[in-house]
């Protein structure tokens, strides 16, 4: 068994009992794929929404929601997975500052979890835990082993979807 | 030729934030020891312009845990600033300010978030009036916005924010100390990069 991090802006895939964890998802989104019978997950940690907006985003196509999902999927698909039988959990998208009057700075939480629920539907594929917005931070680990995707909180515990 | 991002800024240009820097810290360290009524010493601060990965590493790790204070600069001047709190300076503030010995950061209340908001508007006065002194600009700042969390999930908002902008932040590292602990704090400054070169033009450097 071994643990691979997943960077800001990252994606990286696992098989059997590897695990996946990416640290401190503030108003970043984490998604975990995975394909249940293949036993082979992703994790992905975006930072924005869409790869439209920006003129250098070729560079970095796993910082967007749009980009990196179709990565992750392609990824996993090359190692045996299935597209059909992929399931997605999702987490992180906070608001991390709760008085910010400016909506900007406040949204971007939020138009990055609507923009990768978006892109997973647009995929066909079904979002079976969601556990974003609110107003921390979230560290997350994912095994395809069992399919668990494990939050911890730096002051609310730690639990399990 | 014009600014694009943080990573144009020639050696020159970067002297000049560094001044900035520079007396914005001695600012600060005057504002505290008049707030804390005690002398309060300050090292010449570290200033450097970093990735925003490396600046989680700085901290300890991206599970760190951190007060954030957020502002905006509004008007000749517009941007974020920012503030990191480690937990010894939150220890020395708020046991002089309110006589509470805090030892984690579970134990800070209202009062004491309070008293952090306050803390972080006059520290954020002290570096804005360092750039508006030397440039005759006028700034205004925002009430600041307080979070205590990982310190990645905190930097993950102006990461976010300033995204099509750089990946690049000017990091201001301040040791404090009075008589009786030391005690870090750091400072972001992203000025949007055109007030970035209004500041440069403003100061007679070319860009």
């Amino acid at each position: 068994m071994s643990t691979i991090t997943v960077g800001i802006s990252d994606l990286q895939v696992a098989k059997g009992d590897d695990v996946l964890v990416t640290y401190a998802l503030g108003s970043c989104v984490g998604i975990c794929l995975y394909d249940q019978v293949a036993k082979i997950g992703g994790l992905s940690h975006i930072m924005l929404p869409s790869s439209t907006m920006n003129a250098n985003s070729a560079q970095t196509p796993m910082r967007f929601a749009d980009t990196a999902i179709i990565m992750l999927i392609k990824k996993m698909e090359a190692m045996g997975a299935s597209k059909i039988r992929m399931k997605a959990k999702i987490a992180g998208g906070a608001q991390m500052f709760a008085t910010v009057t400016n909506s900007s700075i406040a949204n971007i939480g939020q138009r990055n979890v609507q923009a990768v629920k978006a892109v997973l539907q647009q995929q066909g594929i079904q979002i079976v835990a969601d556990d974003t917005g609110k107003n921390y931070g979230r560290t997350l680990h994912f095994s395809p082993s069992d399919c668990v995707m494990r939050i911890s909180s730096a002051n609310r515990g730690k639990w399990e979807w | 030729m014009a600014l694009k991002d943080y990573n144009d800024l020639n050696d020159i240009q970067l002297d000049v934030l560094r001044e900035i820097g520079n007396i914005g810290s001695g600012n600060a360290a005057t504002s505290l020891s008049s707030m804390l009524a005690q002398p309060v010493q300050i090292q010449v601060p570290k200033i450097s312009i970093l990735d925003y990965e490396d600046v989680t590493s700085a901290l300890g790790g991206p599970e760190t845990m951190i007060v954030g204070l957020m502002l905006s600069l509004e008007d000749d001047v517009s941007g974020m600033l920012m503030f990191l709190l480690e937990k010894e300076f939150a220890h020395m503030t708020l046991s002089t300010l309110l006589c509470q010995d805090i030892d984690s950061f579970d134990e800070i209340d209202e009062m004491g978030i309070s008293a952090m908001q306050e803390i972080g508007n006059i520290m954020a006065a002290s570096y804005v009036n360092a750039i508006s002194s030397l440039t005759g600009m006028t700034i205004n700042i925002s009430v600041p916005s307080v979070c205590v969390d990982m310190a990645g999930a905190i930097l993950s908002v102006p990461a976010i924010h300033y995204a099509n902008i750089s990946d690049k932040i000017i990091f201001i590292e301040n040791k404090f100390s009075n008589e009786a602990e030391n005690a870090v704090s750091h400072v972001l400054m992203i000025p949007d990069v055109d007030s970035l070169e209004k500041i440069m033009t403003n100061l007679g450097i070319e860009i």
